[in-house]
């Protein structure tokens, strides 16, 4: 294998390294160094400096090739951002889906070149406004979302043909999916040119971000149906994205954050697999969500290990052949869990910082958080700042300029190695225990999580480390940020709206449609045909998802912590 | 003499959102603290959470949010333990709750609202001065 450096370098480089440990040695006996120890903000001792001895077996290229081959490490397209830019994504949904809708052509209009969709509580949980469950949540954290007629509403006057759309959904994701394929087609779109990602990652939800319906084995049939239907009906959609963002805001590592999203993909392939379909079929159309958390370079190993680690995995374990099977395409969120309520005004910063590692580790697509959502859903200003943040650094930087910049570092190369090494070594881990849907049983993920998040709250607490304005440099008078309130008539003019279509509809067909999607979802026939249809004939988001949990059962919480 | 028992909290998560790390975090910071915790778990009515609370016989609740329902699932649950006699229990709330709000909170017998930045031992203490077992 060709090696990176010649091997008779090292002797040299070693005598070189001891003489000046041996100088700074010294300089410490008089003056202590700046911290007792240095670490990451996932607590990952980092060494006063890396030298080619760090990275003295790394071959090149089998470890890191050129972009567009194998194992990407350097990104996964040949031409990455000197082609096309990543896709500028923000996340927005508020209030009613009109309100959503003009959101969404402000930011198009400001540059976004493309859609993702925030839903509100009720929506991710499979409820309808007008549940008693829903009392007090309607439009609040993202937009409601009962009937097609919404999903209409939502996406009215925009350029679904030339832009694609993710939907961040897990449990109802099936259903929402329904509708947004109804919606296109009502509007005379082939469902085959429809473009886009559902979340529709379940597992990560019994570990993170807990927005859960049926128990996880019934979870993972259903959205293999929507893999399996994809294939065949949506071949442009992104059916699963499977995603870490969470399990890094529950409070993981970045090394867990990696392990835990590579198994959930393990687990997905191999339910796809057990149904009879082909890896190449459908590992191309899955899709992978980062977090972009504050320390930097950790960041960027890490973006770094996962596209080798997936490549490896799909190539060496399954047996994937099409090259794009390999492809480990991801979109990234800057930390949300890293803002601060105090001097909010500087989570701008901390948003640039986090952008620009997620797009030195090559990321596909961006989100970035606006600076007053630490204490709501963004104001339009705040969400345009936010986007502004990545036109810097996408068109005035430099950065874009030339593919995977830190490439050949010295510590982003073995930090990206290290990283790699303890991902794989948790991911054996949950092997053995029988695979991810075995380890969540075993609340492992769950404990493991619980376990980060309090170390580094203590650490922020005996000031271990610093989170600026909050346990250092506290200021006592704020500077006030404007914060959006949803207005609490909402809820009852959503319910109206609802009350409205059941009235309208006809009931005998809707009925009938949900007996076909209770009989598919009992049996072992596809469910997402029947999922069309019942959307189609105007059957609410909580009707279709009450036949799951009529059939399936429902996941309570074990309270992990 | 006789033994004087602990503190007894329930750390709950009323309503439909699944943020629950600050939850967990301060359910295992009473717990390193010496009192005994019960943790809920998540989606809870508030109509759960005090009956909960009654039947595990709980001297405070901390009630966390971070999506925003806080408007209606706050004053709801101290409403329901005012009509079943248990209004003694000590009610507290903590996450994403903006400034206006808090007032109303404290106004309909929220006794705090921790806000983001707030140390745990900063928390843990105030259970200490402020809560006694019933």
């Amino acid at each position: 294998m060709p090696l990176t450096f010649d091997q008779k370098v090292f002797g040299d480089i070693r005598k070189a390294y001891k003489r000046w440990q041996e100088r700074l040695d010294k300089v410490f006996s008089t003056r202590s160094e700046r911290l007792e120890r240095f670490s990451t903000v996932s607590d990952m001792v980092i060494n006063r400096i890396y030298t080619p001895s760090d990275i003295k077996d790394q071959d090149f290229p089998g470890d890191l090739g050129f972009p567009g081959e194998y194992p990407f490490t350097r990104g996964v397209q040949p031409s990455m951002y000197r082609g096309r830019l990543w896709t500028m994504r923000m996340f927005a949904g508020l209030g009613s889906p009109t309100d959503t809708n003009q959101r969404f052509h402000h930011l198009v209009k400001e540059g976004q070149t493309g859609l993702s969709t925030a839903f509100d509580m009720p929506t991710l949980m499979g409820y309808d406004t007008d549940s008693p469950k829903a009392r007090g949540e309607a439009g609040k954290c993202g937009v409601a979302i009962d009937t097609l007629k919404d999903m209409e509403d939502l996406f009215e006057g925009l350029p679904i043909e030339e832009i694609t759309t993710s939907m961040t959904i897990n449990p109802p994701a099936p259903v929402i999916w329904a509708m947004y394929i109804a919606m296109a087609e009502k509007r005379g779109m082939d469902r085959k040119r429809i473009g886009g990602t559902i979340q529709n990652d379940m597992l990560k939800e019994f570990v993170a971000q807990k927005t859960f319906m049926c128990p996880p084995k019934p979870s993972v049939r259903l959205i293999t149906d929507t893999v399996e239907f994809g294939i065949k009906q949506v071949p442009r959609w992104n059916t699963i994205s499977i995603s870490g963002y969470h399990i890094r805001e529950a409070g993981s590592t970045a090394v867990q954050e990696l392990a835990f999203t590579l198994a959930d993909g393990i687990a997905y392939t191999e339910a796809a697999r057990e149904r009879g379909l082909n890896v190449d079929d459908f590992a191309p159309r899955f899709s992978f969500f980062f977090n972009s958390h504050l320390d930097f370079f950790e960041e960027i190993a890490k973006f770094r290990a996962a596209r080798r680690m997936w490549a490896k995995i799909m190539k060496e374990r399954f047996k994937a052949q099409d090259p794009r099977s390999w492809w480990l395409r991801f979109h990234t969120q800057t930390a949300g869990c890293s803002l601060t309520a105090q001097q909010a005004y500087n989570n701008v910063v901390r948003t640039s910082l986090q952008a620009l590692a997620a797009v030195l580790g090559g990321t596909q697509s961006l989100h970035t958080n606006s600076l007053d959502e630490v204490l709501a859903i963004p104001t339009e200003e705040a969400a345009t700042i936010a986007l502004r943040t990545q036109q810097i650094i996408a068109e005035e930087s430099g950065v874009a300029n030339t593919i995977d910049p830190l490439g050949g570092s010295y510590f982003v190369e073995r930090l990206t190695n290290q990283m790699e090494e303890e991902a794989f070594e948790i991911i054996q881990r949950i092997d053995d225990m029988g695979g991810m849907l075995a380890a969540i049983e075993k609340n492992y993920p769950q404990q493991e999580i619980a376990d980060a998040a309090y170390h580094y709250q203590r650490q922020i607490d005996g000031n271990e480390k610093t989170v600026v304005g909050v346990n250092k440099y506290v200021m006592s008078e704020e500077i006030p940020v404007e914060v959006i309130e949803i207005d609490e008539e909402l809820e009852r003019l959503q319910i109206e709206k609802t009350n409205r279509i059941k009235n309208e509809r006809d009931n005998r067909r809707v009925k009938e449609s949900l007996g076909k999607v209770g009989e598919a979802c009992a049996g072992d026939e596809n469910t997402m045909e029947s999922l069309v249809e019942a959307v189609k004939s105007h059957a609410t988001l909580q009707e279709v998802c009450d036949v799951f949990r009529e059939t399936f059962g429902v996941y309570r919480d074990p309270g992990v912590y | 003499m006789k033994q004087k028992r602990k503190v007894r909290v329930m750390v709950a998560k009323p309503g439909l959102d699944g943020h629950d790390r600050g939850a967990r975090i301060i359910a295992r910071a009473y717990r390193d603290a010496g009192f005994e915790v019960v943790y809920t778990g998540l989606h809870q009515t508030p109509e759960e959470i005090v009956e909960a609370a009654i039947q595990e016989d709980v001297d405070m609740i901390g009630l966390s949010s971070l999506a925003g329902a806080h408007k209606y699932l706050f004053p709801r649950t101290v409403e329901l333990l005012r009509e079943k006699g248990a209004d003694d229990i000590v009610v507290c709330g903590g996450g994403i709750v903006p400034d206006e709000d808090i007032e109303m909170l404290k106004e309909i017998g929220i006794k705090k609202i921790f806000t983001p930045g707030t140390t745990l031992e900063e928390i843990v203490k105030w259970v200490e001065e402020n809560v006694k077992p019933r």
